[in-house]
């Protein structure tokens, strides 16, 4: 027989209304007689009451891991495990899902088999840091847990100082707008740097994520120290039969309201037989018309990635998107991926070497300039990278001779190619 | 003894051992997609084939019991492929159109949503709070049920001007993310130091270097070596909590939430934007908190009845300009709604552009 419920009367109120609720399933796991976590999970309940009544968290860190790794578990020691004894660990275990997310039934039930036996029974699908977050277990446990986890093909995800889980969104295993391979970059980025994700050692977290367009279902500009964002710079395509098809249903009116007077660099003009001109020069790739007119409109053919750096939260200067680094490349061939993982590698090893502690890359790239971080790791300017020019005159012009004709000489260069 | 197991550094999974064959055998030919009704997504790819998708609200941090009932219903209703979306949705694939309505009758008589396609409020994105982590001011999950509740229909239907996304979290480091809406603590007060304890759990040097307007200062406190704050220079940011306990920047009455409004991260239309502060001063009240929810529940009033289609929050007030916002909100503009943070001057107006 188990100890007994503690008395829980705010929790109990968020058992109520049409929402899923959380509550119902940690009580679930405290119900449930004879398991190893019933104990744990019923003293999870009255130790979170207890939080609700006093509006304060009673967590603390520590030092918790798994052999052959300093990271990737989140050590959870209760401050007030004299009243609560059975959860005085909850520890978790951050573990990375496969790139998309995709799942089939069995490989969760194999994953909720294991936390029935060696956790919690909890599982969040998914962190914000983008790893399924096994929830709850003791320190006796977590190896156990790692290794049955690891056997069946999982691994450890990021913590601390390090690589982080990246992510990826679904793109082209269902997305029309999936301009890149985002499975294939987001497991070659991440599976490049495991020494760095699995051994903190850098200054602070580096994340990298994958959106297959510029949509950015991921946040990728905001979150990610390294954004590869898919896109195109041929035109877009245009089915004129189904733009004829869309205006007739929906009406000229809603179409220039809603689609033409949107496009943020006037590139769109409805014709008067109903069909559309693209002013393609001019086309920003927001994906708006896209979005809209899905039948119709249709990302180029000529795919690669806008890559940009330096996204994060807050901490600890302020909100920073990430910039513009490489406006385009393409991603064919296993040359193109190789010039990816490099670009990679000397961010982060200049990142490692150069960085303050707990600074992120886009607070090193703002220390520092822009220009030094790309001299650095070995990128060009490009107008591309900005907005708009300087508009303070107070700046040291020596060389502008030779950077001019250093821009000359690129353009020359990028015109042979081209006629080659 | 025997040599301890090692780990098998494998990295990122695969994915497509575990994606729904149409998915992987279509990978890269998708063509365009319709949402037949909220909560379903149809995708045609360009040899022909359809896959519906049919996406559901869960709560994030599920029991097993919970978990398994999805894959109960994937594998009886649907094909037993699933994938989970960055908000927490779970989507059922199938191939089947006949399996569509069958698996949404059933996920709804088991409780669970189904909606949070194109132009609705779908699943808020939140932090941890007092549930797990270790620095938290609220309890983010929390929070997040009890609006979900609330929002449950603008789940189920799509009927706002473009999607909702709103997000949680339960410090000001904002690991919730930028959303259309965020709720976020919001800390009052400096914090609280327990001298007795600075010089054995902190490292000193790193605390005043965490500080981002250097108030903290290395000092003896009763003969002890601690740390001081200099009250009007913080901020009450709550950054040297983390490395620091003993600098207990949780309060009960005076960390508060507030609401930033605007935070957009695609490139559609405008650049991707951060969000901005509209109200302060709410009570961290669970377990329901009301007030939140009544501010909430305005603002996505307001945009519901005056936006445009297509415009995301962001869009909305970039078009209807702030001082409308405000009006239209009944939410008070106040002195602490004008940035002196870094780069304030470009959120200033430098012209005379102004709405009457």
């Amino acid at each position: 027989m188990s100890k007994p419920m503690h008395h829980t009367p705010m929790l109990d109120q968020l058992e109520s209304g049409p929402w899923p609720s959380f509550i119902t399933g940690i009580k679930r796991l405290a119900k449930d007689e004879g398991k190893p976590y019933q104990d744990m999970m019923i003293d999870l309940l009255g130790q979170l009451e207890h939080s609700y009544e006093t509006r304060k968290g009673y967590w603390k860190g520590g030092t918790v891991g798994v052999i052959g790794y300093g990271g990737g578990v989140i050590p959870r020691f209760s401050e007030v495990a004299s009243k609560f004894p059975a959860s005085k660990e909850f520890h978790t275990l951050r573990i990375q899902p496969p790139a998309g997310m995709h799942y089939t039934t069995q490989i969760i039930r194999q994953l909720c088999d294991i936390w029935e036996k060696y956790g919690s029974g909890l599982i969040a699908f998914h962190g914000q840091s983008g790893d399924i977050m096994f929830q709850g277990t003791t320190s006796e446990n977590v190896q156990a847990a790692f290794d049955a986890m690891n056997e069946i093909g999982f691994d450890l995800g990021g913590a601390g100082p390090a690589v982080r889980t990246g992510m990826s969104c679904v793109g082209s295993a269902r997305c029309e707008h999936s301009c890149a391979n985002e499975q294939k970059i987001h497991r070659l980025m991440v599976n490049n740097f495991l020494d760095d994700m699995h051994r903190p050692a850098l200054p602070y977290k580096f994340k990298f994520k994958v959106s297959g367009c510029p949509n950015d279902c991921m946040n990728a500009i905001e979150r990610a120290d390294m954004a590869i964002i898919g896109t195109w710079r041929d035109d877009i395509k245009v089915n004129q039969a189904e733009v004829q098809a869309y205006v007739g249903k929906k009406g000229r009116k809603y179409v220039i309201d809603n689609v033409i007077s949107r496009c943020p660099t006037h590139a769109l003009s409805l014709n008067d037989d109903s069909t559309l001109t693209v002013d393609n020069r001019n086309c920003v790739r927001c994906m708006h018309c896209i979005n809209v007119m899905t039948k119709a409109l249709d990302v180029g053919d000529d795919k690669g990635v806008t890559i940009l750096m330096g996204g994060k939260r807050t901490l600890k200067i302020g909100d920073l998107m990430g910039t513009v680094v490489i406006p385009f490349m393409k991603l064919e061939t296993q040359e193109d991926y190789d010039r990816l993982k490099e670009i990679a590698e000397s961010t982060i090893n200049f990142f490692a070497e150069n960085a303050l502690e707990h600074e992120r890359t886009g607070e090193m790239i703002e220390r520092i300039g822009l220009v030094n971080f790309l001299e650095a790791i070995g990128l060009e300017v490009d107008p591309n990278m900005v907005s708009e020019p300087r508009q303070s005159s107070y700046v040291r012009m020596d060389g502008w001779d030779e950077e001019a004709a250093k821009w000359f000489a690129r353009k020359a260069e990028e015109k042979t190619a081209k006629a080659a | 003894m025997s040599a301890p197991r090692m780990p098998i550094e494998s990295g990122v999974p695969d994915p497509f051992q575990y994606m729904h064959p149409i998915m992987a055998r279509n990978f890269g030919t998708w063509k365009h997609h319709e949402r037949p009704r909220p909560g379903v997504l149809c995708h045609t790819s360009k040899n022909g084939e359809k896959i519906w998708t049919v996406r559901a609200g869960t709560q994030r941090q599920m029991d097993v019991y919970t978990i398994r009932k999805l894959c109960d219903i994937a594998d009886q209703y649907g094909e037993g492929y699933v994938r989970f979306t960055i908000r927490s949705n779970i989507e059922f694939l199938v191939g089947d159109q006949s399996k569509v309505d069958p698996l949404i009758q059933k996920l709804q008589a088991e409780g669970f949503p189904v909606g949070g396609t194109g132009p609705s409020v779908t699943m808020i994105s939140h932090t941890q709070g007092w549930l797990h982590c270790d620095i938290p001011g609220t309890d983010a999950s929390g929070v997040v049920k009890a609006l979900m509740d609330e929002l449950y229909e603008e789940f189920i239907n799509e009927r706002m001007p473009n999607r909702v996304h709103i997000t949680t979290s339960c410090c000001q480091i904002n690991c919730g993310g930028q959303g259309d809406i965020a709720i976020n603590i919001q800390h009052t007060k400096p914090p609280k130091i327990n001298h007795d304890l600075v010089a054995n759990v902190c490292e000193r040097p790193t605390v005043v270097a965490r500080c981002p307007v250097a108030a903290i200062r290395p000092a003896l406190v009763n003969g002890k070596p601690s740390l001081e704050v200099d009250e009007k220079k913080c901020m009450c940011c709550g950054a040297c909590y983390p490395p620091c306990p003993p600098m207990q920047i949780n309060d009960p009455v005076h960390s508060k939430l507030a609401i930033w409004v605007g935070g957009n991260h695609s490139n559609a239309r405008g650049k991707p934007t951060f969000h901005k502060l509209v109200a302060a001063g709410i009570p961290n009240n669970p377990p329901r908190w009301t007030e939140v929810a009544a501010i909430v529940k305005q603002i996505l009033r307001v945009y519901k009845a005056d936006a445009k289609d297509w415009e995301r929050l962001s869009d909305w007030v970039g078009r209807i300009g702030w001082p409308r916002f405000f009006e239209l909100t009944e939410l008070p503009f106040t002195k602490f709604h004008i940035d002196n943070w870094r780069g304030a001057r470009r959120s200033l107006n430098a012209s005379t552009h102004i709405r009457f």
